[in-house]
């Protein structure tokens, strides 16, 4: 989790992710944001996070992603 | 002759109707209501006499927010466009800029509306204005008197000082534009658009112009949609989108996700690009996922009104291939111009330089900054003859397509959007907690890097910087340090730090 946060905070330094919610209804992640999570994810994680995953209720809190995350990882 | 954008509007509505022109998730307005509400905002401008002035609008992106443009041309005035999107002190520099006799609002942006001095402008709410009874005859008469150099909008683009460049363009540079356009992409009465540009931007033109010209319709995509690209391609195919005139960011945000193994575009026919060089290997899974679509490469910078130059990318390119920019729209040339203000030699590069009717008004209020990229023609000695520079270098190749080169100054391109590394700095630096910064774009990672010497630390500074810069201008990483890298005769070391940021 730790990793992902750092990942967050890169992109966003003034945003507390530990804590919110509504990442994505709250426009705080927008399409370049996206696009440059799933790279690093990919990156850090070794896991591919294919377009059909790219939904909003997985971009909404640093928790759903990392359940995310884990579950592409439980897979491969 | 037609010297009138709006004629466009009364023929279509006359002919169609009860057509959609203009649709969102929520509202859609035909032909008729369209000029319906144009005619009524165009009024309340008359009775109020305001005429041949800025009238700022301000509203969400919306059907709603195309009618109030056209209403302000309809009144004799040219708009300008502002946006929620945008931070305080651009809205700020804007509206000194301008200095609007009227604010048009809608009930989403008229609270953040008060918070800023208007110049002695007046706030109107959008659903008020739409109730008036149109005066047919009032309206005529400001048409017929309208010249078709008399402009109709501004937008305003990055400048390196911090300080915005306001574009003003006239009705017939955007007349021929998007007849040029319309010709090389085909449009017609069956066009159905999906729009992804801003309506604060030129970009929009293509859409919103051309929508009116055949009849057409245009669907404004949810912003959101554009982070989500299942859904995106989705919502084309509901629609039965076929024409998309897009930032190649977009696009590859879609094929570089896998999306085109889930769900494919269905009706498309017409893809055009442009403000960035597209990745071949993305225009290559573009290509195979939509064969029957024709793909257009398009050029121009907002001086030029929209785009100036356009390339049919009909074949397979090499890895390492770029598009080419290609040639120039019909009327208009484009010279390439060594330092010196002589042609460039076959092969050789030089500035590229824009001349004809596309070259837009200059920037408003701001003959200094106009004077120095609207200039006259060197080759001409004759008569007055106004080209603009654009800054970009570029050449032609042996099929005699122009490819671009590169940028004379710290220009950049960042996600569609034109960035001035030298606003973000300039911001920067205005901020006390800083000593002294400079910014680079990391090209192959696409993100703008900002190094800094002074106290703040990254949260307050991206804090202060939101109130400062649009979203897309933000530094996508920061970086402090103790000094930063010098030249031998003092200067910031751009290169150094150029390669720091791409790990080298």
């Amino acid at each position: 989790m730790d990793e992902l946060l750092h990942i967050l905070n890169e992109l966003h330094p003034d945003i507390d992710f530990t804590t919110r919610e509504h990442l994505i209804d709250d426009i705080i992640l927008d399409s370049f944001d996206i696009v440059t999570l799933i790279a690093e994810i990919g990156e850090e994680f070794d896991v591919t996070i294919t377009a059909d995953k790219i939904v909003p209720a997985n971009f909404n809190s640093a928790k759903a992603l990392y359940a995310l995350i884990q579950e592409l990882q439980d897979e491969a | 002759m037609n010297k009138n954008v709006l004629n466009d509007l009364y023929a279509t509505a006359a002919r169609l109707p009860d057509k959609p022109a203009y649709c969102s998730d929520t509202v859609t307005l035909t032909f008729a209501e369209v000029l319906q509400r144009t005619e009524s905002i165009a009024t309340c401008l008359h009775m109020r006499g305001i005429c041949k002035r800025p009238v700022v609008v301000f509203m969400r992106k919306s059907p709603m927010e195309i009618t109030a443009f056209f209403g302000v041309i309809a009144g004799g005035d040219f708009y300008v466009p502002l946006d929620e999107e945008m931070p305080d002190s651009r809205i700020r520099l804007i509206l000194e800029n301008v200095k609007s006799p009227l604010v048009i609002c809608d009930a989403d942006t008229i609270e953040k509306a008060r918070q800023f001095d208007l110049m002695g402008g007046e706030l109107a709410l959008y659903e008020e204005l739409i109730h008036t009874e149109p005066d047919r005859a009032a309206l005529d008469a400001i048409r017929r008197a309208a010249i078709d150099t008399d402009p109709i909008y501004i937008v305003f683009t990055s400048g390196s000082t911090g300080i915005p460049k306001g574009v003003a363009a006239c009705h017939r540079s955007v007349l021929d534009y998007i007849e040029q356009l319309s010709e090389v992409l085909a449009f017609d009465e069956d066009t159905v658009f999906g729009n992804q540009a801003p309506l604060y931007f030129d970009a929009c033109l293509k859409d919103v112009y051309s929508t009116i010209k055949f009849g057409a319709t245009t669907w404004l995509i949810p912003q959101r949609l554009f982070s989500f690209p299942i859904a995106l391609v989705e919502y084309l195919n509901e629609h039965r989108i076929n024409t998309i005139c897009w930032v190649v960011s977009a696009l590859t945000m879609v094929s570089a996700l896998g999306t085109f193994k889930t769900v494919k575009p269905q009706y498309l026919r017409t893809v055009a690009f442009g403000s960035e060089v597209f990745p071949i290997r993305q225009f290559r899974l573009w290509r195979e996922a939509v064969p029957s679509a024709t793909f257009t490469n398009l050029y121009g910078p907002t001086e030029g009104t929209g785009m100036c130059c356009w390339y049919r990318a009909d074949r397979d390119f090499a890895d390492d291939e770029v598009i080419p920019i290609g040639r120039p729209f019909a009327n208009r040339e484009i010279l390439l111009l060594r330092a010196d203000g002589t042609l460039a030699g076959d092969g050789e590069e030089g500035e590229i330089c824009i001349r004809g009717t596309a070259v837009t008004l200059g920037y408003y209020n701001d003959p200094e900054r106009t004077a120095q990229a609207f200039v006259q023609n060197p080759l001409n000695t004759a008569y007055p003859e106004i080209i603009y520079k654009t800054g970009d270098i570029g050449r032609r190749n042996a099929e005699g397509d122009l490819v671009f080169v590169s940028r004379r100054d710290h220009q950049i391109k960042h996600m569609g959007h034109r960035i001035e590394l030298g606003e973000i700095e300039a911001n920067v630096d205005m901020l006390d907690s800083i000593q002294m910064s400079a910014c680079v774009y990391d090209n192959a990672r696409q993100k703008i890097v900002l190094y800094y010497v002074g106290d703040a630390d990254e949260p307050s500074l991206t804090t202060a910087l939101k109130g400062k810069l649009p979203r897309y201008m933000l530094p996508n990483r920061l970086v402090r340090l103790e000094k930063l890298p010098q030249t031998a005769n003092g200067k910031i070391d751009r290169v150094t730090l150029k390669n720091m940021a791409q790990g080298k």
